[in-house]
């Protein structure tokens, strides 16, 4: 809500697509008259039946709530407003969209394997996914997945990438079978150090043997009991947008850790150096720098767990009522590997705090729910700004934290405005 | 397709839906026949375009932008170019013919950095992300982006709450 200016979405027709679905359709007629079968056919073809040489014509945005935020549709990254995010288990219809590259459209499940391979592999196995569902047991997980880069509109200089402000994160619940239990039916090797995915999602620019993502995690992370390998989110087959049909979800990380459209997993003898683990993607300076300055690439770390952090979302900004009600504020609050210990808010930019009713975690990296009823002294605005801080004893600042070169990590409190009447 | 007639009818019904099955037969034949020709006539208009965007190798894409920039119609509105959104002015076309081949205009509306900073964008898709060198356009784009979307006054580490929709609380 601050740069209003700079990230409104631009509402513009576009001219492309519908150029794009008018040839679709007319190749759709000149098909059915090329291949002599007449396009009366049509008339009996299944609802929302698409030929299978043409490609669908896929909307990501289908199912997805009102108000979501377009940041880019090349490729496709949408967030939710924080008031979409009111839910416990988030639903389909508000988790942000997140894409370096383009969206697979031709999937093939019956067709699908998972090779588990690299140098600290006893052997590579391939599984098809029938298999992985049958042999290992299965387990669900309520699981928080943050862009690394959500938040990354506070930042000044401007750091580059989408401009993401509160919505780029989420807590669905997550069905799928344990990595570790997969990496030891193939075997792995002593001097395993970390794993990495590759997913079907394809290059921006054409090339299908360009890598789009292929990021990982160290072993201690990959064997943990929450690291899924999985196959449904909410209790359905995971949407396509959001990696059908089989997803790496390592709960608390940056979700560029949870690889979507998985096929390859490599179990590595050193840090996985796969597209997006190198340079500073996903990388923040290990020292405090200076606002704009240049970071040389072997002083950069890779993210792991994601700070602490919170949301409101309930009311919605904005919100005007009489003096003489009790505001209910609630949100969550989650804090990567750890879990929250406690929940405030101030009405009074800081000056005061109050301490909120806060849940215990789903399981361990599912985020927390607060709440708190509030009453204003006198008519006017406020701001309610709300702050979580973990086991460590560690909270959010007030204020945007350091700046880093791709605005990684900002976890100031977020914050919204009321009226008393 | 969402105009299909429903197969689930009543056997009363079967007469006539075989009536209007032919009809709907006829029609719809006529209809393919004048959107084949209007398709084919719309394939040649904008098949530069097309064979671009399927093209993997780059230097065929340069080689093509200008054909296909002579031949789509680049409208401004309030300033700006309606197909992209981006600001009209000195460069537009380049950055156009440049840029959007591979990604949205969004990637740049969003964002703001000065020459030095546009210039590292364009050197890290040059590295790693198959963009080919721009040659003389390099400069123009720059000139372009560093013009028109420079990063603001910094307003401290956080700014005032702007763009709040204020609305009467229910319950």
């Amino acid at each position: 809500m601050s740069k209003t200016d700079l990230n409104s979405p631009y509402q513009k027709p576009n001219s492309f697509q519908n150029r794009r679905t008018f040839l679709q359709k007319s190749t759709l007629a000149a098909m059915s008259i090329v291949l002599g079968a007449d396009i009366v056919h049509a008339a009996t073809m299944p609802r929302d039946y698409i030929p299978v040489m043409l490609p669908a014509n896929f909307n990501p945005m289908k199912g997805k709530s009102e108000g979501m935020i377009i940041r880019n549709e090349k490729p496709w990254n949408v967030e939710p407003t924080p008031h979409l995010l009111n839910d416990a288990v988030t639903p389909f219809a508000s988790i942000f969209i997140r894409n370096n590259g383009l969206i697979p459209e031709d999937i093939d499940v019956n067709s699908w394997t998972l090779t588990i391979g690299g140098e600290s592999v006893s052997k590579e196995k391939t599984y098809t996914l029938n298999e992985l569902k049958k042999k290992f047991k299965p387990y669900t997980y309520q699981l928080v997945l943050e862009c690394g880069g959500n938040g990354r509109a506070g930042f000044y200089p401007p750091a580059s990438g989408n401009q993401w402000e509160e919505g780029a994160v989420y807590c669905s619940e997550w069905t799928g079978i344990r990595l570790k239990d997969v990496l030891a039916d193939v075997g792995i090797k002593s001097d395993a150090v970390y794993i990495g995915y590759y997913g079907k999602d394809k290059h921006l620019n054409g090339d299908p043997n360009k890598v789009v993502i292929s990021r990982g995690a160290p072993m201690a992370k990959a064997l943990e009991d929450e690291t899924l390998l999985a196959f449904q989110l909410n209790g359905k087959d995971i949407p396509l947008t959001h990696g059908y049909p089989l997803r790496l979800v390592c709960g608390g990380w940056p979700a560029s850790v949870s690889g979507k459209w998985l096929h390859k997993i490599v179990v590595r003898n050193k840090v996985h150096d796969g597209e997006k683990m190198m340079g500073d993607a996903y990388r923040v300076p290990k020292y405090p720098v200076a606002p704009g300055d240049k970071v040389p690439e072997e002083d950069m770390k890779i993210i792991e767990s994601m700070p602490v952090k919170s949301l409101i979302t309930y009311p919605k900004s904005g919100a005007m009522f009489d003096k003489s009600k009790k505001l209910t504020v609630q949100g969550h609050a989650w804090a990567g590997d750890l879990e929250v210990r406690e929940m405030q808010v101030t009405t009074d930019f800081g000056a005061t705090w109050q301490k909120c009713n806060l849940k215990k975690p789903a399981n361990r990296l599912a985020w927390q729910q607060w709440s708190i009823d509030l009453s204003f002294p006198q008519a006017g605005y406020y701001e309610v700004w709300a702050k979580a801080t973990d086991a460590q004893g560690i909270s959010q600042p007030m204020v945007i934290p350091g700046w880093n070169p791709k605005g990684y990590l900002n976890n100031a409190c977020h914050r919204i405005a009321v009226k008393v009447s | 397709m969402n105009k299909l007639p429903d197969n689930k009818h009543s056997p009363s019904q079967k007469e006539n839906l075989q009536f209007f099955d032919s009809l709907f037969k006829s029609v719809a034949g006529l209809v393919g026949i004048v959107m084949l020709v209007v398709g084919v006539v719309l394939l040649v208009v904008f098949q530069p375009e097309i064979s671009a965007l399927q093209s993997t190798d780059p230097s065929e894409i340069s080689s093509q932008l200008p054909e296909s920039k002579t031949q789509s119609t680049d409208q401004i509105v309030d300033g700006k170019d309606v197909e992209t959104g981006l600001i009209a002015g000195e460069g537009l076309e380049i950055v156009k013919g440049s840029c959007t081949v591979c990604h949205s205009s969004a990637l740049i509306l969003q964002n703001r950095f000065t020459r030095e900073g546009w210039h590292s964008k364009i050197l890290w898709m040059q590295e790693t992300q198959g963009l080919w060198d721009l040659g003389e356009n390099e400069s123009k784009i720059l000139d372009y982006l560093a013009e028109n979307y420079a990063p603001g006054e910094s307003n401290g580490r956080r700014t005032p709450l702007t763009g709040i929709e204020w609305y009467e609380l229910k319950d």
